[in-house]
């Protein structure tokens, strides 16, 4: 397995002390949220898959910092870190992974595909690729509305792989549409690496063909990503290129909670985990000047406090209802009615959007009764079924 | 009016209407639309509105979700249903999905056009019937128009609704004529099945094309046999106009149910259990179901056309209702 380690180039500059310290807050806040979110998992709070992007907080940081307010990010099912560095609510992150009423989605999406229209911050999405056109039409919209906002669209290495990928940046740069695609390339595809799922290794080169040019940034320095990614959104919004930016960064848990790592050596997560981003930006402030290390310690206690009443919140916030399953399928207008969905958990169908009409009785057993079995039923594609003790990290 | 000139004309007023409508699909401007549904709008939109797309299904569905997530309300036309296939994972898995798993937060005002049906030689990769595959999808609306009229006022409503709507045509049908009304308010809601002829002794419900061999063979039925038969044209699979046509079961105690797809899983699978449960008591036949052949569409001309259902299977079916039970 060959070492794709990220360029270590001298330090970037660094940013106003304020903009720096913030930067550092954010990073921290996503670390300790996830590490968090990782115990909440092991306890079973959290069901299904849940994606850590420990190790990757430089390049969400770095990036999202790129954009305004009035633009667009779409992720992927590893989207916690965009969430929170968007500004959604820590509290409403927690609750969306223990499924719950206030969530983010109202604890219908869960860790994969969180959402926050009001961030802009347009969603993490379950199918590999599956966002990229999804980012082009947010673009197009901006576009045609003659809005000035562009679009920032991560995906992982492992999505330069599928048919949306080619497809969406021909469209893309066919259409001089205001966005940026950003790999977040942390040399592995689930489990299989660079080298083995992709012929061209410097991804970056790997929109050339389709009319889309291609930019590196050091994925675990945060004022890199932040100058690479602000250059590349301004050729996207000013000369209506798409460029394509390659994040060579790096991700210290498994690919899911349910990962034993057999896909890589000790020897190269430690030699990654020496460029810690949390801490090598940590110690550069301190260094600098900016920060004392008293005052980071105070920063990571405040943190630390910030997610026990993330995990409070959630803990307390209800369960959805059985009312509501049904809610939200469709926009119910006054100009169409009939049968949308049916619902045949009784001998007798009913309207499923007629739910809240029904008679109570007549329904199957609440969601409580099912809340118990926590985990994931093994159904899913992506990865194999987690356990509670397959995430037994060595930090 | 013919039912293509009925859709141009929906398309046309839509985008006068409502200048947040763009068209974007494979050979609909220059080349005028594979069908000619598109004709003229280019010259008359502009390329702005009226958009030629790379042969990229799935991308160009998944950038009119997008569009739609964030204020536009795209027209995306596939070239065939089959070609549709191609993009299930942006129909499936984010235009139906979206709203339901960002709990509310956003809609998807999205119209997918795409034509259906056999009968002109073209093999099994562009002459399917699969409405029973959008229609098995929560979070889609499904449209299978049968007449101009139809085409038309659907269409409109599509473009206003603010579900994503799968919109499915019919290969023949488009160069089939109907009176249509003028009116740029005139639209058919979703959710109103039609009576296309009362009758007291059958129901048959046809779904797109099947409404019109449904009604042909009704001709014969009353003429022939003495059966009089009442035709039903859902117009839209969901919503489902289901109490009408339990209406008419409770009538006539007969039904057959025809359609182009597929047997297993097919629409009158689902509308068989559907009306069964709900009407058992009033049925005094087993529900009959005519449909497609249950084989990939082969494109010898004889083959082909034993393989989708004409009147004398329909004909066969409902006297099949009359006869004594083995």
């Amino acid at each position: 397995m060959t070492e794709r380690v990220a360029p270590s180039t001298d330090p970037s500059e660094l940013p106003e002390p304020d903009v720096a310290i913030e930067w550092l807050r954010t990073m921290m806040l996503i670390r300790r949220f996830e590490e968090r979110a990782g115990e909440m998992y092991a306890k079973a709070k959290v069901g299904g898959f849940l994606h850590l992007a420990i190790g990757e907080e430089a390049t969400i940081v770095g990036s999202t910092r790129a954009l305004r307010d009035q633009d667009y990010l779409i992720s992927t099912y590893r989207s916690h870190g965009h969430a929170l560095a968007r500004g959604s609510d820590p509290d409403r992150v927690m609750a969306e992974l223990f499924g719950r009423v206030d969530g983010l989605c109202r604890g219908r999406g869960g860790s994969m595909h969180m959402f926050d229209l009001e961030k802009r911050f347009m969603g993490g999405y379950g199918i590999v690729g599956g966002n990229l056109p999804l980012a082009a039409g947010f673009a197009l919209a901006s576009d045609y509305l003659g809005l000035d906002e562009a679009t920032l669209c991560q995906f992982g290495d492992g999505a330069s792989n599928q048919g949306t990928f080619g497809e969406t940046m021909n469209l893309a740069a066919l259409w001089s549409l205001p966005v940026v695609f950003m790999i977040t390339n942390n040399q592995f595809g689930m489990g299989t690496a660079l080298e083995r799922h992709s012929a061209v290794t410097d991804l970056l080169r790997k929109g050339e063909g389709f009319g889309v040019p291609g930019m590196r940034c050091d994925g675990m320095d945060i004022a890199d990503t932040y100058k690479v990614t602000t250059e590349a959104l301004k050729i996207a919004r000013e000369e209506r290129q798409p460029v394509l930016v390659e994040a060579v960064t790096y991700r210290f848990r498994g690919h899911s909670m349910a990962d034993p790592e057999e896909y890589r050596t000790k020897e190269q997560v430690d030699e990654w985990r020496k460029r810690d981003p949390l801490a090598v930006f940590g110690d550069q402030l301190v260094q600098a000047g900016i920060l004392g290390e008293d005052e980071r310690e105070t920063m990571d206690r405040e943190t630390v406090e910030r997610i026990d009443q993330a995990v409070a919140f959630a803990d307390a916030s209800p369960h959805p209802s059985p009312n509501d399953l049904y809610d939200d399928i469709y926009v119910l207008g006054d100009q169409v009615r009939g049968w949308y969905s049916v619902d045949e958990r009784t001998p007798t169908p009913h309207r499923g959007e007629d739910e809240h009409g029904m008679d109570r009785a007549d329904l199957p057993q609440s969601a409580e009764h099912a809340e118990a079995s926590g985990g994931d039923d093994g159904g899913g594609a992506a990865a194999p079924t987690p356990t509670d003790d397959a995430q037994r990290d060595e930090d | 009016m013919r039912y293509r000139e009925a859709l141009n004309a929906a398309l046309r007023e839509e985008m006068e209407r409502d200048p947040d409508v763009l068209l974007m699909g494979e050979d609909i401007g220059v080349f005028n639309g594979a069908f000619k549904v598109t004709a003229g709008l280019l010259d008359e939109f502009g390329e702005r509105r009226v958009r030629d797309t790379p042969i990229s299904e799935n991308t160009i569905v998944g950038m009119g979700v997008g569009a739609a997530m964030t204020g536009l309300r795209p027209v995306v036309e596939l070239m065939t249903i089959n070609f549709s296939l191609l993009a299930m994972d942006q129909i499936v898995n984010h235009a139906a999905s979206i709203r339901y798993m960002f709990g509310g937060q956003v809609k998807v005002p999205l119209v997918v056009r795409m034509p259906q049906g056999a009968g002109h030689q073209l093999g099994p990769t562009h002459s399917h019937s699969w409405e029973a595959l959008y229609l098995h999808v929560p979070g889609l609306l499904v449209a299978v128009p049968t007449t101009a009229a139809d085409a038309k006022g659907l269409l409109k409503s599509a473009i206003r609704d603010d579900n994503p709507v799968v919109f499915i045509e019919h290969e023949y049908l488009y160069g089939q004529r109907g009176e249509v009304p003028d009116d740029e308010d005139f639209t058919v809601r979703f959710g109103e099945a039609a009576i296309r002829r009362e009758g007291s002794d059958v129901t048959i419900v046809g779904i797109s094309r099947m409404a019109l061999t449904a009604a042909r063979a009704a001709k014969t039925l009353s003429e022939e046999h003495g059966i009089e038969s009442e035709i039903i044209d859902p117009r839209t699979l969901r919503p489902l106009d289901l109490d009408t046509i339990l209406t008419s079961v409770r009538k006539t105690n007969r039904l057959v149910i025809v359609e182009e797809g597929w047997p297993h899983g097919g629409v009158g699978a689902n509308l068989a259990a559907l009306v069964q449960e709900q009407a058992f008591d009033d049925l005094d036949a087993p529900i009959q179901r005519v449909t497609g052949a249950d084989v990939p569409m082969p494109y010898s001309k004889p083959l082909e056309q034993i393989a989708f259902p004409h009147e004398p299977q329909v004909i066969d079916a409902v006297v099949a209702t009359f006869k004594d039970r083995p």
